[in-house]
């Protein structure tokens, strides 16, 4: 940089338009928020959210098909808009706006969020009718964050990204209707446990940084082998860099709060976390790990290999004791983070290995629909008090609600990864990209701990057909219809992706192709 | 063998819609199936409707292929992939799969119609039918596809709708036995035939037809291909109730006579002879293997002219012949290219002369309130004078009567055997006296001499919707031996897809075996006049010599079953049985109980407390950084 005179940066703005747009309507939102009536809020608030997401999504879509991704970073180098982001960022808004069909659910969140628990002030707040709608705004603010997250070409703006990312994300884990001192909780350990691994994170960029004397992705990778002595640097700040990432993925043994959280947090909002948040999260390890230490993976590839593992097994086994379908979905998560770090570690093998990138990118499609749909039947599934997530309690649904608890079935069968469903072509493109890389005893890990999920997957749904129901049993609420949209459209991709993959594997090959801009 | 480069990917025209010959059927099945007792009225048309489509769409296919040059009669069409490179469903259509499926949807189609005369007074008709759609639309499939895996699901398909058909009244004891029977023989084969595939895939890398037999036969050992070659047989052994495998045949007779001439006759268990053919890649690379073949032709076709020259029961007696005309085909199949014209030439003349037959029988039967006892006819030649006429013609051509269908195709397996190998030559036409005798036999006794008809049948001739089929079956059986084996025509229609011999045989009309064949016919036809023609048939069968009873009793196939497979099959379920319970389960439940009890433990980790969970981060971070700065420095 030139000292003295500051020169306007050079800022693409079309091809950050699906980013701006995000943004763009969260401050809108805020505006809402303070200027208009209550009672019109969610009225605004709604059709703005999706009419953002969309639009954002058409756009990404456009720049997708026109001619020729991007093949140098965006603004002034600190984003990169290439094909693997593109391909992420269809992801991760589509299926932001599935979640956000959810969350236009008023059973889902607290009427007045500041108001004690059990005081007066809170009946107070549930007889005037009140809603918070600031989900919305917040929403979208998280939604942009993620957005960023894996387009950052700069650790900075990825650290900034992670931020706003997750800041809105700590408030929404807090704002559930019932139960809400375990929702409080949840948004407690979450923001400390996430303002940690940011330490963390932060951290390593200053390590990298005295290293490379760049925060620069390509810089940083064009340093490695050339500056001597300063190895230990280098090794500490990797090791510290992807802790704050592995963090946000879940990866064993930072994966601690994802059972609370996921289990305290607004159903709607476990969905979103659990799809579009693993999606932004794989996008930026894949980024780091290759953009910026792609020649450096002899060395950090051994140590992924233990934490694949460790993740995939203490998914598993934590797994099958859980008695709550929520947490047992976020061990679930746990277990299909460990599977898509197997694809991690495979695009290290080869340099720019474009089959591990595919399988990774149609895994996190095809998951990330999954997760959502899943999410969604668990809110559908209620007693007096709230939704009921204990196991017991969903014994013999399938007698009460053959049609949902069938849909639900095929969504356990497609986490399992059972063919014909989407969930087979994720592992099985992510496990055949790992044996292509030399990475055998890691697919063997990951097909013994596919076993073992199996377990607990199957026992829901003998749970659901084969056990008389109980006599005081939850009912099936009647969806909304965003509700019910959710869960169809989750379960068509499921079906689609399942029979049908060659579209979306060849779009995924197509981004993959397009890889990451160094 | 033909080259990959013959073959065009992208077909376009009738051809790119050959996937509806399968599709609808399938559709027929499905809508017949879900729609329930709503169908009830129509079901039957639809039915026969869908049979009727597939026909027309396969005969399209076939007029265009042959408007193409012979080189460029192989088309694939490409429909699903499933995993790329290893599970994809593509239908290749060729002369051989092409002629299958005008066998199939052509005969098939007759059946259709002939059904809705035979089953008017079952109330289950539309079931019946829904069944008879999917046996068409699995038998499809498993001539048409272009690979191993296709074709298994079809021969799986085809054995679902024949179990279901043979026990299609299954209030009937006999009936879900004998189809629980074909069921379980069946599952002999299909291993073999599974193994096979499975070596095929080790071994060559791919199910693809083209990807295999594009491939040089030396890459794999001879021993190799002779287990491929072996274990495709006893596949093939088990669907077209070859020897040792032959033994459900005979009471898969409890099925509607509609199903028994369609599967059990014309189509369905003349698949292992499609896939001996199809494979002939394989064969053609071991010597070991097509003997072994030729062998069970020839046993078969003998075993199954001894069976029907005992059978008082019409359908048993044409199910033995049945086995018998399958065991020609064999033979022929195992003679390499230049038997496998005959051999398909044959199953196509059969797969009509015999249908023509069996749907004989059953105008007979549904005249004679469902006797099936040769012993009670008699004389009713005089009473339904269209089904005796036609089932004389299918006897005619069955038996090689000169210038009939079966002449051409049965004589020139037994030509190309003699000439490759004169015992086999010899026996083959020995079986062809057997069938001169048994086939007579059965004519005389139901057609000719006294009416022992039962007190109360009042026999009358068959609608015309059961008479028509049988008409036209009866004109197949007269002129198509001729049309085909003349001038080699199926020979060089074929070649493109199965190859040519090394010199085109040429047909004799005088011919050392062929008179030989013609002689013993007529002194089994004689025999079978002096016997049953012109003596005095008793009603209830006489005890007869032990040869009689060995016959009477399917050459003892069941006894021997029995002892050798079923007794000590049943130990060794016991035997796995304990060794399940007490071994596998202890380890596996064990196993799981391990994983169980670490899950608990593991548990205790999660406690709640965010310190720990803090506490957790710190020690997994240290444990990252020591590590790789461990890996780093190494």
């Amino acid at each position: 940089m030139n000292g003295g005179t500051i020169e306007a940066p050079t800022i693409e703005y079309a091809l950050l338009a699906p980013m701006l747009i995000v943004f763009g309507a969260a401050i809108i939102g805020v505006l809402v928020e303070a200027f208009a009536p209550r009672h019109l809020r969610k009225a605004i608030h709604m059709p703005l959210t999706l009419v953002a997401l969309l639009g954002a999504f058409l756009l990404t879509i456009l720049q997708a098909v026109r001619d020729g991704v991007p093949t140098t970073p965006a603004a002034m180098g600190a984003v990169a808009v290439d094909g693997p982001a593109l391909f992420i960022w269809g992801i991760i808004l589509i299926l932001a706006f599935v979640s956000t069909l959810l969350i236009n659910d008023d059973e889902q969140f607290v009427a007045q969020a500041a108001a004690v628990p059990g005081s007066n002030d809170e009946e107070e707040a549930v007889r005037s009718g009140y809603a918070q709608t600031e989900v919305y705004p917040l929403l979208l603010f998280s939604v942009g964050g993620m957005l960023l997250f894996p387009a950052a070409n700069d650790l900075l703006v990825m650290f900034v990204a992670l931020e706003v990312l997750s800041l809105p994300l700590y408030l929404l884990c807090g704002l559930a209707r019932r139960r809400r001192l375990l929702s409080q909780e949840a948004s407690l350990k979450y923001f400390l446990l996430g303002a940690f691994s940011s330490a963390f994170f932060l951290y390593g960029t200053a390590l990298i940084y005295g290293y490379a004397g760049s925060i620069d992705l390509r810089a940083i990778s064009s340093s490695l082998g050339t500056v001597a002595g300063q190895d230990t640097l280098l090794y500490i700040g990797t090791a510290l860099l992807g802790v704050g990432l592995l963090f946000k993925i879940g990866a064993a043994p930072f994966q601690a709060w994802k059972p609370d959280v996921y289990q305290g947090a607004p159903t709607a909002v476990t969905a979103l976390m659990a799809s579009t948040v693993l999606v932004a999260a794989f996008g930026a390890v894949l980024r780091v790990f290759w953009v910026a230490l792609g020649n450096l993976d002899w060395d950090w590839r051994p140590v992924m290999w233990g934490v694949a593992i460790l993740t995939m097994v203490v998914g598993a086994i934590l797994a099958i004791t859980q008695t709550e379908i929520k947490r047992m979905l976020a061990y679930s998560s746990i277990a299909h983070a460990g599977f898509l770090l197997t694809g991690v570690i495979a695009t290290g093998a080869v340099e720019q290995n474009r089959d591990a990138l595919s399988a990774i990118l149609f895994y996190l499609a095809a998951y990330g629909f999954t997760t959502v749909g899943a999410f969604a039947v668990v809110t559908m599934v209620r007693d007096a008090g709230g939704e009921a997530g204990h196991l017991s309690r969903w014994a013999g649904l399938g007698k009460r609600a053959p049609v949902l608890a069938g849909i639900f079935a095929f969504f356990l069968l497609a986490f399992a990864g059972i063919p014909l469903t989407s969930g087979f072509f994720g592992k099985y493109a992510v496990f055949s990209a790992a044996v292509a890389s030399d990475a055998l005893p890691l697919v063997v890990v990951g097909v013994v701990s596919s076993a073992i999920a199996a377990f607990f997957y199957v026992r829901v749904i003998v749970l659901m057909f084969f056990s008389e129901p109980a006599a005081d049993g939850p009912s099936v609420a009647v969806p909304t219809v965003g509700t019910s949209a959710v869960v169809a459209l989750a379960a068509a991709a499921t079906v689609v992706l399942g029979v049908f993959p060659e579209p979306v594997l060849s779009l995924a090959d197509q981004a993959a192709s397009a890889l990451f801009v160094r | 063998m033909q080259s990959p480069a013959e073959i065009d990917l992208h077909s376009g025209g009738v051809i790119g819609l050959s996937w509806l010959m399968i599709a609808l059927p399938l559709l027929g099945a499905a809508v017949l199936m879900l729609g329930g007792r709503r169908t009830d009225r129509w079901g039957h048309l639809l039915g026969v409707l869908m049979s009727l489509g597939a026909f027309a769409v396969a005969a399209a296919s076939f007029v265009e292929l042959l408007g193409m040059s012979p080189a460029e009669r192989r088309r694939e069409v490409g429909l699903y992939e499933f995993i790329p490179g290893m599970a994809d469903l593509g239908l290749l259509i060729d002369p051989l799969s092409i002629s299958f499926a005008l066998l199939i949807t052509g005969v098939g189609s007759l059946i259709h119609i002939y059904s809705i005369g035979y089953m008017s007074h079952d109330h289950d008709r539309r079931r019946f039918f829904s069944y008879l759609n999917l046996f068409v639309a699995a038998m499809l499939l498993l001539v048409l596809s272009d690979n191993y895996l296709g074709l298994f699901v079809g021969w799986e398909g085809v054995g679902l709708a024949s179990y279901l058909l043979i026990g299609f009244w299954q209030f009937k004891p006999s009936a879900a036995t004998a189809a629980q029977k074909a069921f379980i023989v069946n599952r002999v084969g299909d291993f073999g035939l599974l193994i096979g595939i499975f070596t095929i895939w080790t071994t060559f890398g791919s199910l693809g037809f083209r990807e295999i037999f594009s491939q040089d036969p030396g890459t794999a050992s001879s021993g190799t291909m002779t287990a491929i070659g072996l274990l495709l047989l006893v596949g093939a052994c088990g669907k077209s109730a070859q020897l040792p495998l032959q033994s459900w045949l005979l009471d898969a007779m409890e099925g509607p006579t509609p199903v028994s001439a369609l599967i059990h006759a014309a189509t369905m268990v003349t698949a292992g002879v499609y896939l001996v053919v199809r494979s002939g890649f394989f064969f053609e690379a071991s010597a070991t293997a097509q003997l072994v073949v030729t062998i069970v032709g020839v046993a078969t076709l003998l075993a199954g002219a001894i069976i029907g020259c005992a059978k008082d029961d019409i359908k048993k007696g044409l199910a033995g012949s049945t086995m018998s005309q399958i065991g020609y085909m064999m033979l022929g199949a195992g003679l390499g290219p230049a038997g496998y014209a005959f051999a398909i030439g044959h199953l196509i003349t059969h797969g009509f002369f015999k249908a023509n037959m069996f749907l004989g029988a059953g105008s007979v039967m549904h005249a004679m309130n469902d006797e099936v006892d040769m012993r009670r006819y008699g004389g009713l030649f005089s009473v339904m004078k269209i089904t005796a006429v036609t089932f004389v013609i299918g006897y005619l051509a069955i038996i090689g009567f000169p210038l009939l269908s079966g002449y051409f195709t049965k004589d020139g397996i037994i030509e190309t055997a003699m000439h490759h190998n004169q015992i086999l030559g010899w026996l083959a036409v020995a079986g062809a006296g057997l069938t001169g005798f048994y086939m007579s036999r059965m004519v005389f006794m139901t057609f000719f001499g006294k009416k022992r008809w039962a007190d109360d049948a009042h026999p009358h001739e068959s609608p015309a919707v059961m008479t028509w089929p049988l008409i036209i079956l009866a004109i197949g059986s007269i002129g198509l031996g001729a049309f085909l084996v003349l001038g080699n025509r199926f020979m060089t229609f074929l070649a493109p897809a199965v190859g040519l011999p090394q010199e085109l045989p040429e047909f004799h009309f005088v011919s050392t075996p062929g008179l030989a064949t013609l002689a013993l016919v007529a002194v089994g036809a004689a025999f079978a006049w002096f016997r049953y023609g012109a003596a005095e048939v008793p009603v209830l069968a006489p005890r007869g010599s032990f040869l009689t009873a060995f016959a009477r009793r399917d050459l003892y196939g069941d006894a021997l079953n029995e002892a050798l497979l079923m007794r000590p099959g049943q130990w060794l379920t016991r035997i796995a049985v304990f060794f399940d319970n007490r071994g596998v389960d202890g380890l596996v439940n064990g196993l799981a109980a391990g994983i169980g009890g670490t899950s608990g433990r593991l548990r205790r980790v999660q406690t709640g407390y965010v310190r720990s969970y803090a506490l957790s981060i710190l020690f997994g971070a240290a444990a990252v950084v020591g590590a790789l700065l461990y890996v780093g420095n190494m």
